[in-house]
């Protein structure tokens, strides 16, 4: 603050106009193209899809204004909340699988050994490979006649990964990890290089072991990269749709069949637009309220604190 | 910096050995963590054993992929798949990707820039209110907004051409980038920007000529994710597009499947072609890749 004003002190002995420019700042028109493309392509489709929903249409014809609906229909049909509980199942699975894999790894990457650099060289390559690339890979890989049990000849991995309603979720679990796991690895690696190193030596100076500097240094310092990854992981994972669309197309059945990918095919493959916009709704509902609860945890102000950390 | 007080801070009577040993060490790696290099290993295997696969059977004739072990190399390596693929249109896929990765990532790097700088250096209720806009922006999940773009995008007869991929392309990632990108413009030292001023600059001046110098990295590594993202898209490109003429390779990967249903090893060598172009990437610049890829979640 004392820069501001003694500046200001300086400034106001120097002519008048600079002076009022100062105290303006840029102009609020330079922030003006970002948010009319955000607001036409984000904020307002949002308010469409609010409005879609209280219509029926077919997605070529006539939008017709239909009252409640759609949403009764959304509402009364079981594969809404089957698709709810198989959303909800996959963001835990996925979570529980994720974190402590990714942080582990984080922390095993970020330390200077030479071999784990080359690992981590290899560790980051499904990053490369699009969601329907990772599908596809996986889908010839768990043929069961033509993909990894019958090539290590192992009877208990040639199984119908994909066709089995039982298995087929901690299938898509897994292949999910393999792809973001690697890029939560990357963030939590970033966080470990940033806790000072003087606190390790000092740790081991009072004879803290690997375990119990883990527990007490590396944890507590990577508080806030916690909350970013588990953000973008639980948030993250109600935008699985081109993976688990290329990989199951949502079945067998309905057993992976979660809400993004109920929304489309409800919409564009058995033309129900207002059905589809109802689940838009929910999807919106969820998402902000997921992101409003974990930003809470975390604490307000995270800018400030993110500076303070470094 | 709260976090730093659970580090116990009152000295244990320190054991003998650790008091000899006071030469600082990097990270006290003293003795090998046999149990982290295993852990580390087995996850080599679980992420190379899917690559490994799809490259030997993409050089796998179709009799050979069904006669051969699949986890074996092909006895007689081929590159007939790659042919096929190379002979279906693929080149025109990946120009299709490359205008619109191109298209949406520099107009998007362009104003959520200009917007970054005004909201950081800007007063207002206007500018503040704009910040938490995008804020909003990046907790809900925009997909959910599919069916109005779709609609939109119809109504402005844009429908399957790459032009609809752009523009919502662009809208979606101006919340990330000028968060990330107003993150680092704060760092740059305000008396910076006080003495260029005394000087008699413009905003516009000072925003491409002081703030655009200071935060390149940050603005190369929002690019790199911002590119990855819509290079990778899967989603638009299936709503807003139909015909062969404006397929992207995401798309192209999934309509490949179903075209070669029975040629496994030829939709396999697509995948490979596909993922090429950013090997390269990683390949020859790994570091800025790697860095554009948290964009700054981890600063």
């Amino acid at each position: 603050m004392s820069t501001t004003t003694t500046t200001r002190e300086r400034l106001s002995r120097r002519d008048q106009p600079s002076r009022r420019t100062l105290e303006k700042g840029p102009s609020g028109w330079l922030a003006a193209p970002a948010l009319a493309f955000f607001m036409l392509f984000a904020i307002l489709p949002l308010l469409g899809v609010l409005f879609l929903s209280f219509t029926r249409w077919d997605g070529l014809g006539e939008i017709k204004l239909d009252g409640l609906s759609s949403w009764n229909t959304v509402l009364a049909d079981p594969v809404t909340g089957n698709a709810l509980l198989v959303t909800a199942k996959i963001m835990f699975f996925s979570f529980i699988v994720q974190a402590p894999i990714s942080l582990l790894l984080g922390v095993f990457t970020a330390a200077s050994q030479k071999y784990r650099a080359a690992l981590a060289v290899l560790y980051f390559v499904p990053l490369l490979l699009s969601s329907a690339a990772v599908a596809i890979a996986f889908k010839a890989l768990l043929d069961p006649n033509f993909g990894l049990g019958p090539g290590l000849g192992l009877p208990f991995l040639a199984q119908d990964w994909l066709g089995n309603s039982d298995l087929v979720l901690f299938v898509v679990v897994f292949v999910i990890a393999w792809q973001f796991v690697p890029f939560h690895t990357l963030i939590y690696q970033g966080g470990v290089r940033q806790i000072p190193t003087s606190l390790y030596e000092a740790a081991q100076i009072d004879g803290a072991g690997r375990i119990q500097q883990f527990f007490n240094i590396t944890l507590p310092q990577l508080k806030y990269t916690m909350i970013t990854s588990s953000t973008l992981m639980v948030v993250g994972s109600l935008a699985y749709f081109d993976l688990i669309f290329v990989l199951t197309a949502g079945g067998p059945g309905y057993s992976t069949r979660l809400l993004p990918l109920h929304m489309y095919l409800t919409g564009f493959k058995a033309n129900d637009m207002g059905a589809a916009s109802a689940l838009g709704v929910i999807l919106v509902v969820i998402g902000l309220a997921l992101a409003l609860f974990l930003q809470r945890l975390g604490g307000k102000n995270r800018n400030a604190s993110q500076l303070e950390g470094a | 910096m709260a976090s730093t007080t659970q580090i116990p801070t009152v000295p244990a009577p320190l054991p003998a050995p650790a008091t000899t040993r006071r030469r600082p060490q990097k990270l006290g790696r003293s003795r090998p963590n046999f149990l982290g290099g295993l852990g580390g290993w087995l996850w080599l295997a679980i992420i190379i054993v899917p690559v490994y696969y799809v490259v030997i059977t993409s050089l796998k004739n179709q009799a050979g992929f069904f006669t051969s072990n699949p986890m074996l190399p092909p006895a007689e390596p081929t590159l007939d798949n790659y042919k096929l693929v190379l002979e279906n249109d693929f080149a025109r896929y990946f120009a299709n990707s490359l205008i619109v990765t191109l298209g949406s990532v520099v107009p998007a790097l362009f104003v959520a820039f200009m917007a970054a700088y005004a909201i950081v250096r800007g007063k207002g209720r206007f500018l503040s209110w704009t910040n938490n806009v995008f804020l909003l922006g990046l907790a809900i999940p925009l997909h959910a907004t599919i069916i109005p773009i779709y609609w939109m995008i119809t109504k402005a007869h844009m429908y399957d051409t790459l032009l609809a991929l752009i523009l919502p392309s662009i809208a979606f990632a101006i919340p990330v980038s000028v968060l990330i990108l107003s993150n680092f413009m704060r760092d740059v030292p305000n008396e910076l920007f006080e003495s260029m001023r005394l000087d008699g600059c413009s905003d516009w001046a000072m925003m491409w000529r002081l703030a655009l110098p200071m935060t390149k990295p940050a603005v190369i590594t929002v690019g790199i994710y911002n590119a990855l993202h819509v290079w990778n898209g899967f989603l638009f490109p299936l709503i807003l597009t139909q015909s062969p003429e404006t397929r992207v390779l995401p798309l192209s990967l999934w309509t490949f499947q179903g075209e070669f249903s029975v040629n496994i090893p030829a939709v396999l060598a697509s995948v490979v072609l596909a993922t090429l172009p950013l090997l390269v990437v990683y390949v020859v610049a790994r570091r800025q890749l790697l860095s554009g890829l948290t964009a700054g979640f981890s600063k």
